[in-house]
């Protein structure tokens, strides 16, 4: 039991260093990728732009319930219009980065982990080692590049529409004021509460691409093996994520 | 030269040598290493001891940037083709060219297009790699892997699961893109009949050793066992037909199920 554990202390320690081994990799491959920046503008429409719908939709209802939950806790203490404020702060630092990675590992996460996983199946990346080409310049960076600059994008986008959810339902449904709505979140939501969610959401899109490239890159080139990615894509990027966001969180709170 | 997997030894010893300028064809059963004889040709895996010799460059001493140089003078076209399935078959052709050379546009469509004309797949640059057959794919790679004009091409069991008129116009494409643009030619295959009608040499592979190699026509007149059960397609011989098991009867009536209980 006790070697069981120490055995799969060991594999994570491992995974973690072969993981930080890869980023050094794609990073020195980042200046040649940056070169060819339509590379890179693919890769963020196919990590973003599909991944917007599923944002957009999962923001607004967060931001909904947030309303609703949020006006039936404020009321007990007779601050209703403090809603915006609590919804905003809940939005921006916390919910928009957090559940727009967990969205992002489960649509954007899996889509690369398979496609690279099933290009190492299918001889791809070997063939491109034989052209003299490293899939890892001209496969992975371009990847990790689109999904780093795509996650805080969409983690604003999250937000935003969080917050106008928040106020459909405070505002419209509820009938809090909506000067003190809106007065409120801009009097108390300072800059660091903003930057707090950026550097979340920047280092949310690091890591989930990076495992999600790592695992595609490393899968074992059957079915099985894809599928195996895959699934550990979802898996570590969650634990992780959840993770670093309470690193961060308490980083911040200093 | 000997490799080793996983403490299994795959060749021991092994020596062999193939001509400038001719197609040279590896042969043997399944499970030989004929695949793990080219990805140590192109530096894929490296041997664990002897050395390997490409074009008078030793790839033991080389570093990941000098392979890299050394394979932009050779091709390999793989079982399955491994083209791109993301770029059309014009991008998979131009793929190389676009990576290497600062070449202008026009170039690029000019040299992909001679290429797809060579294969005779030119009317299909538009295509996508899922609309194509088995053997296109294959002659779309083919021309993909002499774009950059190397001086050595490779072929992975290039016949693998094609019908009779594929495998005769890759059969054609080999022997003449071989002396049309003096190449090297190296033909992994099980194919015995047909790849005897293209090659020059030919080695026959088993046990990570080579047990016989010559033309195809002393092949054909060779009486060891090894090479009659092989090119006469025989199952039992020095190759056996059953993997190693247990005695067969002992394990049909084991009361307690044997290996299965």
């Amino acid at each position: 039991m006790i070697a069981d554990l120490w055995n799969s202390m060991n594999d994570s320690l491992e995974r973690v260093g072969d993981m930080s081994r890869f980023l050094l990799r794609i990073l020195a491959q980042v200046p040649r990728s940056l070169a060819r920046p339509q590379l890179i503008v693919d890769q963020v429409f196919n990590t973003g732009a599909l991944s917007l719908v599923i944002i957009m939709l999962s923001g607004l209802f967060v931001g909904m319930v947030l309303g609703l939950q949020g006006f039936e806790l404020l009321r007990r203490f007779g601050s209703e219009e403090a809603l915006g404020t609590a919804a905003a702060i809940g939005l921006v630092k916390e919910l928009g980065p957090v559940v727009t990675a967990l969205l992002f590992a489960g649509r954007a996460g899996t889509a690369l982990a398979s496609e690279i996983g099933l290009m190492r199946a299918t001889d791809q990346l070997a063939a491109m080692e034989m052209m003299a080409v490293d899939p890892v310049g001209r496969v992975v960076a371009p990847r990790f590049i689109g999904g780093v600059i795509a996650m805080p994008l969409l983690a604003a986008i999250f937000s935003l529409i969080g917050i106008y959810g928040a106020q459909l339902v405070g505002v419209q449904m509820m009938h809090v004021d909506s000067g003190s709505f809106w007065s409120q979140m801009q009097a108390s939501v300072n800059l660091r509460d903003v930057y707090e969610g950026v550097v979340k959401s920047g280092v949310f899109g690091v890591a989930c691409s990076l495992i999600a490239v790592y695992e595609g890159y490393h899968a074992e080139p059957t079915a099985e093996g894809v599928g195996a990615a895959t699934t550990r894509t979802v898996v570590t990027s969650a634990v992780t994520v959840l993770f670093l966001d309470y690193l961060i969180t308490a980083f911040f709170l200093k | 030269m000997r490799y080793r997997v996983g403490g299994r030894s795959i060749f021991d010893g092994l020596s062999m040598e193939f001509a400038r300028g001719r197609v040279s064809a590896v042969m043997g059963p399944s499970g030989t290493g004929k695949t793990t004889l080219l990805r140590l040709i192109t530096g894929q895996v490296r041997a664990e001891s002897g050395s390997i010799e490409v074009a008078g460059t030793l790839l033991a001493d080389l570093r990941r940037a000098q392979l890299f140089a050394l394979r932009k003078r050779m091709g390999m076209l793989f079982q399955n083709g491994a083209l791109l399935t993301d770029l059309s078959v014009f991008e998979n052709v131009a793929f190389p060219l676009r990576e290497h050379t600062r070449l202008p546009e026009r170039l690029i469509r000019e040299l992909v297009l001679t290429k797809l004309q060579a294969v005779g797949l030119r009317g299909a640059a538009e295509l996508m790699p899922a609309e194509l057959s088995g053997g296109m794919a294959r002659r779309i790679a083919l021309a993909r892997a002499i774009v950059m004009d190397p001086e050595i091409l490779i072929y992975d069991e290039p016949f693998v699961g094609l019908d009779p008129i594929s495998m005769g116009v890759i059969l054609r494409l080999i022997r003449r893109l071989n002396d049309a643009l003096g190449l090297t030619s190296i033909v992994v295959s099980h194919d015995v009949r047909e790849i005897s009608s293209v090659a020059d040499s030919v080695f026959l592979l088993s046990g990570g050793k080579v047990v016989a190699q010559g033309t195809p026509q002393e092949l054909q007149s060779d009486r060891s066992e090894v090479v009659k059960q092989f090119v006469g397609g025989l199952a039992d011989g020095p190759v056996p037909f059953h993997y190693p098991a247990p005695d067969y009867f002992g394990e049909l009536l084991a009361r307690d199920g044997g290996r299965y209980a």
